[in-house]
């Protein structure tokens, strides 16, 4: 994202005025404001999160991994990202597809539904399905009879999840593939290739970068949401406990260890998201 | 003018239909719900649960602290950016990358590392307890957990825009005697004030609806740090879905109220920028 390249900063040391006290002042001075902010807010809590979950050794660490509700709540979280993650994908992709590919009336009201979902507090995410799917909700009655459950269940998991994640995928999809054009698929289908061929060998190598970013993305959120699926779970140990709802239990219940070491997993999750992300802006996709 | 414009391409009914239909399903559905278990009550009845004490403390609280976390990161925001833009250091693409690890980092873990660095005997807490200045489990606590997660918004929105800026203008204004703060008021500030306004509007909008990282460190105290969709949360446990659904409904038509006015001042930023430039 930082689009400046190293060769232009460089230029600019050489520029005149650049090195009056009064410039080295400032410079020095926005350098360290900006790095002690960032300390205080941003590594010292990543920091913590490592040192608190190793301040008991290694074996004490490795202990809180042998309990069976943490492996419940890791395969939980992993099982919801399985289903939530290539089902937002298709979307993204069918969505991104219709609005790029096509001019039809009522496109923009369209794009801002998609967005929909970013601007919705959490909670207020996973609320909604409880008022459809929950006892006295909507469908509560006939879920009852037919001893179906949603809410509390794995199934409202993954659809507070997939409302919480539903753009991702779409937004960054939607402006590059509008931005690469249709004159490639027209020439596809011109040569007499099928529209599933056309999208596999033309479409989908065209916008790889920019689905890798997405999916990425997606994923991030959809293994870390908290306020969401913490409305719609029901807490049950071992059962319907994500990986951030196992956090909030063990740390409530002053297992401090315990609860570092489970956020150490997704620390290193978002650290792994952060560096796909660097790695997909440097082959020369940017967020625009 | 029919609904769609000819084209050569298929796949539009199968795309067009999955996408309005999963729309449909996902999202559309879920929040007419939310309509509908809001406005059910009678008006005395929907009064009675968001203009109750505890829930204007709530309101107080939640769009307290994000006008603040906001301003903050205006602030912060634009020190960020323009120290990752304008100056070379080493580090400085590690910093960059890391501007996003509150977007990638889930919520609990921002707010359980905070609590603990910022308590009574964490690490930066110790050396602020003897100033007399209580973070955690304070309104101080809540806005630092919303300063942190709305961070990315305003530095990534200032970005852009300090690069664009143009130097030969700089140069031109300085070289016609202009001081640098004269550079900075004239020149620098008019041509990021609309993306200082966006990073503002994108960092309240989500500070507003924060909940996984502020119950950590805010003490859930009831008209003291008790933010509104914690009130929604409690709400719903006590299975009174209607007045969930009535304070939901409050928090949504806030947000579009102070959405909706920000945009309202960026339009006018924008009118007069042009006005001036003729």
């Amino acid at each position: 994202m930082a689009r400046s390249p190293s060769g232009a900063l460089a230029a600019d040391l050489n520029r005149p005025g650049q090195h009056t006290w009064m410039h080295s002042i400032v410079r020095w001075l926005f350098i360290s404001v900006s790095l002690t902010f960032l300390a205080a807010v941003l590594l010292a809590p990543l920091a913590t999160v490592f040192a608190m979950a190793f301040a008991k050794g290694v074996s004490a660490y490795l202990h809180t991994f042998a309990d069976p509700d943490t492996t419940a709540a890791i395969r939980l979280t992993l099982i919801t990202a399985l289903i939530v993650v290539p089902v937002n994908t298709i979307f993204g992709l069918a969505a991104a597809w219709a609005i790029a590919k096509f001019e039809f009336r009522g496109k923009s009201v369209l794009i801002t539904l998609i967005d929909l979902p970013l601007a919705v507090s959490p909670v207020i995410s996973g609320m909604i399905f409880v008022l459809l799917f929950g006892v006295h909700g909507w469908f509560g009655l006939w879920l009852q009879e037919h001893d179906l459950s949603i809410v509390f269940a794995l199934p409202g998991i993954v659809l507070a999840t997939m409302f919480v994640t539903f753009p991702y995928v779409a937004r960054e999809l939607i402006p590059l593939m509008q931005q690469l054009g249709n004159d490639e698929e027209e020439a596809a289908i011109t040569l007499g290739a099928g529209g599933w061929m056309t999208f596999f060998r033309v479409t989908l190598p065209k916008v790889r970068w920019g689905l890798v970013y997405g999916m990425v993305l997606c994923n991030a959120r959809a293994m870390g949401e908290f306020g969401a699926v913490s409305v719609v779970s029901g807490h049950i140990r071992g059962l319907t406990n994500t990986m951030p709802l196992h956090i909030e239990i063990l740390y409530n219940e002053y297992n401090f260890v315990g609860a570092f070491a489970v956020a150490s997993l997704l620390t290193l999750l978002a650290c792994l998201t952060l560096i796909v992300k660097t790695l997909v802006e440097r082959t020369g996709y940017r967020r625009r | 003018m029919s609904f769609k414009k000819p084209s050569m391409l298929p796949g539009f009914g199968l795309t067009f239909g999955f996408t309005t239909v999963f729309l449909s399903t996902i999202v559309l559905l879920p929040l007419a719900a939310l309509v509908a278990a809001g406005t059910s009550l009678q008006w005395s009845e929907f009064l009675h649960v968001v203009a109750s004490p505890r829930a204007l403390g709530s309101y107080r609280l939640s769009f307290g602290a994000s006008l603040l976390a906001a301003s903050i990161n205006v602030v912060f925001g634009f020190i960020i950016a323009w120290t990752l833009v304008r100056y070379e250091f080493p580090g400085r693409k590690i910093i960059d990358a890391l501007i996003d690890m509150p977007f990638a980092l889930p919520t609990a873990v921002s707010g359980i590392a905070l609590t603990t660095v910022f308590a009574q005997n964490g690490w930066i807490g110790r050396y602020l307890e003897p100033l007399g200045i209580k973070v955690a489990y304070t309104w101080l606590g809540v806005t630092l957990a919303l300063t942190l997660i709305s961070m990315p918004f305003a530095v990534r929105a200032v970005q852009p825009a300090l690069l664009e800026v143009q130097r030969e203008l700089e140069d031109a204004a300085e070289t016609l005697g202009a001081g640098r703060f004269y550079v900075f008021r004239r020149i620098i500030l008019p041509t990021v004030l609309p993306a200082l306004l966006t990073g503002f509007t994108l960092a309240f909008a989500r500070a507003v609806g924060e909940y996984g990282s502020v119950i950590f460190i805010a003490g859930n105290i009831p008209m003291k740090t008790e933010i509104t969709p914690l009130l929604i949360v409690i709400h719903l446990e006590e299975f009174d879905y209607h007045g969930a659904a009535a304070l939901g409904l409050v928090m949504l038509a806030m947000s579009f109220v102070v959405l909706l006015t920000i945009n309202l001042l960026q339009a006018w930023g924008r009118r007069r920028h042009v006005r001036a430039a003729h």
